[in-house]
């Protein structure tokens, strides 16, 4: 007995304390903050489960993805799908019928089902970044090439959504839902429910990515991350690792997109674009890559950051923001899990040096 | 040495700004009780000193260019009523917020007003996406926003005022006017989103009842600015019209790319809805004198109440500054929120609305009046031509202001547009 419980205290307070802190914290959040906090919170935590399979990309494989945006859009458009169907109850949505459409068309009606819907926010994801990392990285296209192409995989999809009008919603995008599984979404129990909910999945997606990259093939990732030729000559193929890890973090990225739609209302085709992209790989290099923690983190504090100076200095946020990435990013190039590191050394070093010094002493 | 200094350096300024952050994170915490404490009161609007009131404008974005200058005009109504005493004796409260033309952020920042400020009104808005974006937040929360802008119709939301011209008091008479005064041949052209589709379906129908001809209908997405093709395509399909929609800077790439290629106002006509005084100052005024518009409002209105307010926004914010028909829009709108208040004698959403139906108010653009019915305005309609300075000449106007009209009820050959 005496055993387990030092076990437990083993593993969740000394090897994984800080993210054990995190996740009680975000548990206990609800006691403390408002309503409309927690909306936001949980939106954060959605980010999270996206900065979670950016970090595994980027962070541990070293492949950086400058067009996660659309995994995560096409995510979340596969709910709002559901979401508007079920509102619209049954019937054509408001947007088809001032496009013009006369009848509802065929790849929509699937989605008046829940369970299709989910299903289809990560299978979609997944899917195409298995098409895409094939076609790439079977041809060895990488680094800045791969970047490139995903930043014009970002625009194509933006584009191709905002002249689709009348089958997404054009630039207005999706919204004005009204329940979800039959629940009012204006009911703040609804409201708490999908926030446990985000939480829940976000320590599934952390735990998931924890597996990853404790195992072999982590190591193989952080391998190729740091010397994709050698793993070649070790006799393994890294074309194979590389389109999995891809497919992974996009399919992270559309649960993501699943869980951030019913919580804020509404996906517009902006939020698959590159500055967002370039965002989330923005909260993680500040949360710190390469280190899971870290990423979620980066992604809950940076947005909490950025939208309490965008509500005290409407007029000039995001000339603060950007000051305060670019100082982050100068003095802190191994992110804030990274400083936290050093710190914990630091001190583990002086009250080692103290007990050296203790010693000569006596 | 130095490596030694610059890397002790790194770690204290990295210790700094992380310090920096978690104050700032606290202070928003710190922020955040008090809005909770406010929460808890649900009169808290009124039993303050003050009226807090929400303005939600894109302030950074592509549309900030428009919106400024909109959020701006709500500013000077609420210190011109505040410097009179107020409304219900207590100064309004105007609580900033930037929507960073984002539609997402809209949604989240009329959250933030409606749920943790407890504002009384929002004055807000520009494009329809983002009216769109917060159209359930008011109504989930029973909050009420002002909409300053021209706008495509087809929807009247219980917790919305539209202040801005609805079709029938815009598109509809310059169609009208058009197939009166010019021809019948029309090409249209407009961004690819849902004002200038909705805008245009209107046209078509207008068009099959009254004789008019479609020529062709052309949609490039927001923000393009080649318009070398579509203006082949008009030079070959030789219309009468170009009945314009486009948003934003196309309507620079449009009119310049017009004028080189030669074809000016005297050879076709062309006639713009989202093109007023502040855009043409983008566009260039030599690149659209003589192109036609249709609004509310020009800076050149005649009446004292315009006179006087086009002097009071260009002595605030400076000579060059224009006036326009949203700017109007948004600057009456104040007055007339406060109006509707002082007539209810409570900030409360249900009886300011009450209270709203029927107001008049002498607008710059003339005598306004509310319409109960869907919470549109009653407002006069002009057509107007682009002079050399810039401003707007008015050369055609409504003898009264206009019955709101959005879904076009009165009209025979609109009967299946509003489904």
């Amino acid at each position: 007995m005496l055993e387990i419980s030092a076990k437990i205290k083993e593993y969740f307070l000394k090897r994984n304390m800080v993210i054990s802190i995190i996740f009680v914290l975000l548990c206990l959040a609800p006691l403390f903050l408002s309503d409309f906090r927690i909306n936001l919170l949980g939106k954060f935590v959605a980010f999270a489960i996206l900065a979670l399979g950016i970090d595994l990309i980027w962070g541990y494989t070293g492949i950086l993805s400058l067009g996660h945006g659309v995994f995560f859009g096409l995510g979340a458009y596969c709910m709002a799908m559901y979401l508007k169907l079920e509102s619209s109850a049954g019937k054509m949505p408001d947007f088809m019928s001032w496009s013009g459409l006369e009848t509802m068309p065929w790849f929509w009606k699937p989605f008046a089902s829940a369970p299709f819907a989910i299903t289809m926010a990560i299978l979609i994801p997944v899917l195409l970044a298995m098409i895409v990392g094939c076609l790439t990285f079977r041809n060895r296209i990488r680094g800045v090439y791969f970047t490139i192409l995903t930043q014009a995989l970002s625009i194509i999809f933006v584009v191709l959504f905002i002249g689709q009008q009348a089958y997404t919603g054009g630039t207005n995008g999706i919204t004005n839902f009204k329940t979800i599984f039959g629940f009012s979404l204006s009911d703040p129990a609804t409201k708490l429910v999908l926030y446990y909910t985000a939480v829940v999945l976000l320590l599934a997606a952390y735990v998931f990515c924890k597996m990853i990259i404790d195992r072999r093939i982590g190591r193989v990732l952080v391998a190729i991350r740091d010397g994709e030729n050698r793993i070649r000559f070790s006799g393994y193929n890294p074309t194979a690792y590389k389109v999995f890890v891809y497919a992974i973090s996009a399919g992270l990225a559309g649960l993501a997109g699943a869980v951030y739609v019913p919580q804020v209302g509404i996906i517009s085709p902006a939020e698959m674009g590159v500055v967002p992209s370039i965002e989330i790989v923005s909260w993680v290099a500040i949360g710190g890559r390469g280190t899971l923690t870290g990423a979620i983190i980066g992604a809950v504090l940076v947005n909490s950051l950025k939208s309490v100076v965008s509500e005290s200095f409407p007029d000039i946020w995001s000339y603060f923001i950007g000051i305060t990435f670019i100082v982050i990013v100068i003095c802190m190039p191994s992110g804030l899990v990274g400083v936290y590191r050093q710190i914990k050394e630091v001190w583990r070093s002086s009250l080692l040096l103290k007990q050296r010094e203790a010693a000569v002493k006596h | 040495m130095i490596i030694k200094y610059a890397k002790k350096f790194k770690g204290i300024a990295g210790i700094v700004a992380i310090a920096l952050t978690m104050s700032l994170f606290l202070v928003g915490c710190g922020a955040e009780k008090t809005g909770g404490t406010n929460g808890e009161t649900p009169s808290a609007t009124n039993t303050g000193d003050t009226i807090k009131v929400g303005i939600l404008h894109s302030l950074s974005g592509t549309m900030a260019i428009s919106e400024v200058s909109v959020k701006d005009a709500e500013m000077m109504a609420i210190e011109e009523i505040n410097a009179s005493g107020g409304v219900l004796g207590k100064k309004i409260e105007p609580i900033v917020e930037d929507g960073a033309s984002d539609w997402p952020k809209f949604a989240e920042k009329a959250k933030k007003l409606l749920q943790n400020d407890q504002v009384a009104t929002v004055f807000g808005c520009w494009t329809s996406a983002s009216r769109k974006a917060v159209l359930p937040v008011f109504e989930e929360n029973n909050g009420l926003l002002w909409y300053p802008v021209q706008y495509e119709g087809m929807e009247a939301s219980p917790n919305i005022f539209y202040t801005g011209a609805a079709p029938n008091q815009q598109i509809v008479p310059a169609v009208e006017w058009l197939l009166e005064n010019k021809s019948k041949k029309f090409f249209l052209l407009g961004s690819d989103y849902v004002f200038p589709r909705t805008a245009n379906k209107i046209i078509k129908a207008q068009l099959a009842a009254m004789g008019g001809e479609l020529i062709a209908e052309e949609y490039t997405p927001l923000g393009h600015t080649d318009y070398s093709t579509v203006i082949n395509k008009i030079k070959s399909t030789k219309p009468d019209v170009v009945f314009n929609t486009l948003n934003g800077d196309s309507n620079v790439a449009f009119f310049k790319q017009l004028k080189d290629a030669g074809i000016s106002a005297q050879d076709l006509t062309t006639l713009s809805v989202s093109v007023a005084e502040e855009e043409i100052r983008g566009i260039g005024a030599e690149n659209m004198k003589g192109h036609l518009v249709s609004w509310n409002y020009y800076q050149t209105t005649d009446t004292p109440e315009n006179k006087e307010f086009v002097e009071k926004y260009k002595e605030k914010y400076g000579a060059d500054r224009v006036t326009d028909d949203p700017i109007e829009a948004a600057y009456i709108q104040v007055y007339l929120w406060a109006e509707a208040v002082e007539k209810a004698g409570s900030t409360d959403v249900d009886k300011v609305k009450e209270a709203a139906k029927g107001l008049e108010f002498k607008a710059p653009e003339g005598l306004v009046k509310i319409e109960g019915e869907n919470q549109h305005l009653w407002k006069p309609v002009r057509i107007g031509e682009v002079q050399e300075d810039g401003l707007i000449k008015e050369i055609w106007s409504t003898k009264e202001a206009v019955k709101p009209d959005p879904y076009l009820k009165s009209y025979d050959w609109a009967k299946g547009l509003s489904n």
